[in-house]
């Protein structure tokens, strides 16, 4: 990496936990789970029942109109999100040269609302129903190309699919695509698969929980962990150079200052899981050492061996309960695509207010699992650097590094 | 014999018309990309009249209406050939 340093400036998010980055913060801080019966659907015949959805957001009031038919709600979520991101970080695109703003998202169920109604039509009704916009809606690098078009961010654009991981892979291009000329880069990432099509292509992992107590159905590296609760929403993140940020003096979340990312070998190959390796490739990048962090927002799988596996790779960098270990996802359930962007925006919010937000629900750590799992707000004497873990279903693995601005 | 008329497809272009979208008066001879529809949006409309109407739409259709007028004599076109 050049010098050049990369800083987080905005914050849009759209989550189970709240609309809006001061409602999300504050529902974090108070342990106000975003779980519940799902109701977007009737659940009854599904055995997941219980799913994190944004709640108080109706796109009419929020999209353009002329969008909403030819995009899927996961598109909506981040559309909105970034209005709130780059509201928050105080920019005026319209001065900014377009081919030197990007747009770098991550999705992992694309539109799988959209795609489901489609299908629909089609079984139902015939080809010819099947509209046009089902040709963009469902793509990966929908979100992406609406939020270029809307904004006229002309630069190098893209997608990242890494499952869970993706939210911080898109950050970790925006920091490549930072320190090699853009000056600003949209990025982060939601998802929005809580329709039966896109629940049923989860529930496939087998990673699912089936409890149907909204307080009891997802409790990562707790004896009583059973699979995770799906959910959706994240987060837009405005990234941008400390340059760009100097000059209209506006005031940064956070500084990216390392990133990892990884994939695991076959389950059947008798290696380990790559985290360990990945956790210390971000800290090399950083050129941080272990004593440096002082709190790990972890993947928190549910599910119990790879939550043995994550809490294993942190003890071998950290040591023995050597490091506060958060995982506020436990308030909104696996996002996917939108996971990791969510919790890079809590760790961003972490850094700027000093305080480690709680995990909610764990009261036990299961057996195995030595880790210093912050459970009630933490005022450490001080908040200077934060690692975000992120797993993703099918070996996906990355790290990423902010530090206090 | 059924006939398309431009305020038939006047309605079908509010469906998918922007805020402000200025549809009313003279539109016939108008570009659809100047009234704000790209190509999808007229293929997503060419789509909606063959639903309603029952008439088959080609999809390379969109070539040949390039302006509401055009697209007003070619779905007619289309009817006459029908024999709707």
């Amino acid at each position: 990496m050049n010098g050049q340093q990369v800083l987080i400036t905005g914050l849009g998010v759209v989550a189970p936990t709240g609309v809006g980055a001061d409602a999300h913060w504050q529902a974090v801080l108070a342990g106000k789970s975003g779980i519940a019966r799902i109701t977007r659907f009737d659940p009854t015949s599904y055995p997941v029942r219980i799913a994190g959805e944004v709640k108080e957001f109706d796109a009419a009031e929020r999209v353009p109109r002329k969008v909403i038919p030819e995009t899927d709600r996961w598109t909506h979520l981040a559309l909105v999100a970034a209005d709130e991101a780059l509201q928050d970080a105080g920019v005026d695109l319209s001065t900014l040269p377009e081919f030197d703003v990007a747009v770098v998202t991550s999705s992992s169920s694309g539109g799988t609302d959209f795609g489901q109604h489609q299908m629909e039509q089609l079984y139902q009704n015939g080809p010819s129903w099947v509209g046009v916009y089902q040709s963009i809606a469902w793509f990966y690098a929908a979100t992406t190309g609406q939020l270029s078009i809307r904004h006229g961010l002309r630069g190098p654009c893209g997608v990242l699919c890494g499952e869970q991981a993706g939210g911080l892979d898109a950050i970790g291009q925006a920091r490549r695509l930072l320190t090699s000329g853009t000056r600003l880069v949209v990025s982060g990432g939601t998802d929005a698969s809580l329709c039966p099509y896109g629940l049923v292509a989860q529930l496939s992992s087998g990673e699912l929980s089936t409890v149907d107590d909204p307080a009891g159905a997802y409790l990562p590296f707790d004896a009583e962990a059973s699979g995770h609760v799906p959910g959706e929403g994240g987060a837009i993140v405005i990234t941008e150079t400390a340059d760009a940020a100097r000059e209209r003096g506006h005031e940064a979340y956070a500084r990216v200052l390392g990133y990892a990312a990884g994939f695991d070998p076959r389950p059947d190959s008798g290696r380990p899981p790559v985290l360990k390796r990945v956790i210390e490739r971000a800290l090399k990048d950083a050129d941080l050492t272990p004593a440096d962090v002082d709190v790990v927002f972890a993947d928190a799988a549910g599910v119990p061996q790879r939550d043995l596996d994550e809490a294993q790779a942190i003890g071998a960098v950290f040591g023995p309960r050597g490091v506060a270990v958060t995982a506020p996802k436990t308030l909104t359930g696996r996002l996917y695509g939108g996971g990791a962007a969510l919790d890079v925006a809590t760790a961003a919010l972490a850094l700027r207010h000093q305080v480690i937000p709680p995990t909610t629900g764990p009261t036990r750590l299961a057996p195995g699992i030595d880790l210093d799992l912050v459970t009630a707000p933490r005022q450490p004497a001080q908040l200077r650097t934060a690692l975000v873990l992120a797993r993703g279903h099918g070996g996906f693995t990355a790290a990423l590094l902010l530090g206090r601005q | 014999m059924s006939t398309f008329t431009l305020d038939d497809l006047r309605e079908l272009l509010r469906g998918g018309a922007e805020e402000g979208a200025v549809l009313d008066g003279d539109i016939a001879n108008t570009r659809f990309d100047e009234l704000g529809y790209d190509s999808l949006a007229v293929l997503e409309i060419a789509g909606e009249i063959q639903r309603r109407f029952g008439v088959v739409v080609p999809d390379d259709a969109v070539t040949e209406m390039p302006t509401p007028a055009k697209a007003v004599e070619f779905v007619n076109s289309l009817f006459a050939r029908a024999g709707a």
